[in-house]
């Protein structure tokens, strides 16, 4: 009986979404699981929308002192506005498509040049440096992310060494180095995209590996610590300064323990005894 | 009708926006306006009329209220809405009650049926990119606390061809397995007495377990996010239309249709028929009672499982993938303080009474302990600290899901039935159901092995490696 006026509702409920319009405030409102679509949150489930929320990064919230003025007043906006809401979920997604885009499987120069010329080329892109097997320089990007092409010239070597130190890759990126049975040292230190799906991925470097540097990685976690283990010939492993691990003492006497022949460093804790509060 | 009453009595309240006096006037000579007294009043009483000037303040604060909660954005309606009853119409009811958050909380890939495999790679896919599937805006990103260690499935003699088997369809269909001898078993893992294995199947990536009330929440979370409603209550009927229709042999079929759930809310006489066009019966060990409500006989029927939480200091590392047993017997590590889980399914003939949580510590004493013993030696000095129990959604007839529409029933989507994989396989099969509402057919993994029809007609898809 009161069908057409649920429709009714639901239809301005919907046309809202078109206009600019201003939210209730009041961060007591009644209980409603009736709340306009797309919004923020409801207060009936999560935490009602207060001015001093945490802001919405995409490294684990750790900050206890309130966020900084802009990102306090693009929250202001964003409860209040819905094209504000709109434009910010929509620049968070295009940040996460920008890095699975430069992360993608280099297809085409795989099938013309070799899959060691695709690696090569994927690393310089990301503006990484790498080294052939038998060779001894470098190859290397400059400060604008310009590289030569030297590197064309050495078709069919493996990589040996390959830093990657504070560059965007990710699990998808591995599929470009996949086939390179000699990487013997892999770097990574202060890549804020190596995650624990990565360190799952890297069991296809099981039998060559020897040195491997994941430390400053902020979303690597303990669970991704134990995908580790399949690196049996890993010699030097470096885990400093992991802010996403809890309790970094028992989890690098449980590394050590894990890979016996490997020297594990981990400084940047802070392993005092703190007072149970 | 209740409704109609309700509009009235919201009418009447609304009158109360302009300041009407309702009592009787006893005094019409006097002035409009009251007594305007130049001093301090020294009557007790309460005045005869209502004094428009005195109340002002309170008029007019009730007004700019009335006037905030009519303009767009807030959730004032015209009609009078409670809110503890569900709705009254709603597209689409799901009605679940599950033992999401009593699992153990694995993911495999070692299955040996096709479906199952892509299945569980379809929903590490999901779990990969968590935060972009469910991210909510100004919310905390997802952490699922996946612990990639991986699974450790121990076969004996006589199934260690089945083991193969599995093990090449697996590949094929790109999962990250391997196959260990009992030697390289020994090397990799010391700690395990390898008396009476004759293979191993490792897997390398994408397996673990995690934190399934995480995921839960962040299902939720999304969800009302994007508009759906949640309402809590239990459903106690249904009502249905239904043509019947006569068969070549003479039976009579009848074809049916959904009108509205009855949903009662929990401890209140209080219920709602919410009439609806679609129906997901995702209630897990529950669905085979909800689908009795409605004449369709599903083989889930509820199995209780025991998992119990106990400490070993000795016990094996960082490495111990969950170990899963040539007798059933499985356990895994928790968190990094020497805490395990452990666990098996118990005999056909043995199953323990469903009609509570309890949990026997005899079972444990009786067939855990002693295959764990074995297995591990480390294991023999341990202190059980905690256990739980829940319910397998356990299917009858051949222990794998039961997703897709039934026959005779136009609008109920089952997706239940998956004896101990529901969690692992959730992500794709929710995405399965949405492609069945939304396109009428499966797109992304063909799951119609999986159907109806196979219970209908007696044809079990059996899994050769069933926990």
């Amino acid at each position: 009986m009161s069908a057409p006026f649920m429709s009714l509702y639901r239809c301005c409920q919907r046309s809202a979404l078109l206009v600019v319009s201003r939210r209730s405030l009041s961060s007591v409102s009644p209980p409603s699981s009736v709340s306009p679509p797309s919004s923020v949150s409801p207060p009936s489930s999560v935490s009602p929308p207060s001015s001093v929320s945490p802001p919405s990064s995409v490294s684990p919230p750790s900050s206890v002192s309130p966020p900084p003025l802009h990102t306090r007043f693009l929250l202001y906006l964003t409860q209040r506005f819905y094209d504000v809401e709109m434009l910010q979920s929509w620049s968070f997604l295009q940040r996460w498509k920008r890095v699975q885009k430069r992360n993608t499987y280099y297809s085409y120069v795989q099938k013309n040049y070799g899959s060691d010329i695709a690696a090569a080329y994927y690393i310089l892109s990301l503006k990484g440096r790498f080294r052939f097997v038998g060779q001894s320089e470098w190859f290397i990007t400059d400060r604008r992310g310009k590289f030569n092409g030297d590197f064309l010239d050495h078709k069919n070597t493996p990589l040996e060494e390959v830093n990657m130190n504070y560059t965007g890759i990710n699990y998808r990126g591995l599929d470009n180095l996949e086939v390179q049975k000699s990487l013997r040292t892999l770097s990574l230190r202060g890549c804020p995209e190596v995650n624990d799906w990565f360190l799952a991925r890297l069991h296809m470097f099981e039998d060559s590996l020897e040195e491997l540097d994941i430390s400053h990685c902020p979303r690597i976690t303990t669970g991704g610590l134990a995908a580790l283990r399949n690196l049996k010939g890993l010699k030097r492993l470096d885990v400093s300064s992991l802010p996403g691990i809890s309790s970094p003492g028992v989890v690098i006497i449980l590394l050590e323990e894990m890979l016996p022949k490997c020297d594990v460093t981990a400084n940047g804790y802070d392993h005092t005894l703190r007072e149970e509060s | 009708m209740s409704t109609w009453q309700r509009v009235h009595v919201n009418l009447r309240k609304a009158h109360g926006l302009f300041p009407v006096s309702s009592r009787r006037v006893t005094q019409p000579n006097t002035w409009k306006y009251g007594h305007v007294t130049l001093c301090k009043s020294l009557s007790t009483s309460r005045p005869l009329r209502n004094d428009f000037f005195k109340d002002l303040e309170v008029q007019l604060a009730a007004m700019r209220q009335k006037a905030l909660d009519a303009l767009p954005g807030s959730d004032w309606s015209p009609l009078e809405m409670d809110r503890s009853l569900p709705p009254e119409r709603a597209d689409v009811v799901i009605y679940s009650q599950a033992s999401t958050v009593l699992s153990a909380g694995g993911i495999r890939q070692q299955f040996s049926l096709p479906e199952n495999i892509c299945l569980s790679m379809a929903s590490t896919q999901f779990m990969k990119n968590i935060n972009e599937h469910l991210h909510v805006l100004n919310e905390d990103p997802v952490d699922l606390q996946f612990n990639h260690s991986g699974y450790l499935f121990l076969a004996n003699e006589e199934v260690a061809h089945i083991m193969e088997e599995n093990y090449k369809t697996q590949r094929s269909f790109g999962a990250h397995v391997s196959l260990l001898s009992a030697t390289q078993l020994k090397e990799k893992f010391p700690w395990i007495n390898t008396d009476g294995v004759a293979l191993a199947s490792y897997g390398l990536e994408n397996e673990g377990w995690f934190d399934p009330w995480t995921l839960l929440h962040a299902f939720k979370r999304k969800a009302l996010s994007l508009g759906a409603e949640q309402c809590i209550g239990e459903v106690t009927d249904f009502k249905y239309t239904s043509n019947i229709a006569t068969t070549a042999e003479g039976d009579q079929v009848a074809q049916s249709r959904i009108t509205s759930v009855k949903v009662q809310v929990s401890n209140s006489l209080e219920y709602q028929p919410i009439e609806c066009a679609i129906v997901v019966n995702a209630a897990g060990a529950l669905s085979g009672k909800l689908a009795a409500m409605l004449g369709i006989s599903l083989p889930v029927e509820p199995r209780k499982r025991y998992i119990y939480v106990f400490n070993c200091p000795d016990g094996p590392g960082l490495d111990t993938p969950f170990l899963i047993d040539c007798s059933g017997v499985w356990f895994r590590r928790e968190g990094l303080g020497g805490n395990y889980i452990a666990g098996t399914s118990p005999e056909e003939a043995l199953e323990p009474d469903t009609s509570d949580l309890e949990v026997d510590y005899q079972f444990f004493e009786e067939k855990v302990w002693p295959h764990l013993a074995s297995r591990v030696p480390a294991l023999e000095k341990l202190k059980v600290t905690s256990a739980w129990a829940g319910f397998y959604d356990y299917n009858t007839f051949d222990q794998n899901g039961v997703i897709g529409l039934h026959p005779f029933l136009n609008n109920m989507f089952f997706a239940t039935g998956f004896s101990g994989h529901g969690l692992q396989h959730s992500p794709a099969v929710g995405r399965a159901v949405a492609e069945l509402i939304m396109e009428g057919n499966f797109t992304s993994i063909d799951l119609s092995n999986l159907s109806f029809r196979r219970i209908i007609q007696k044809e079990p898809m059996l899994e050769r490696n069933i926990l």
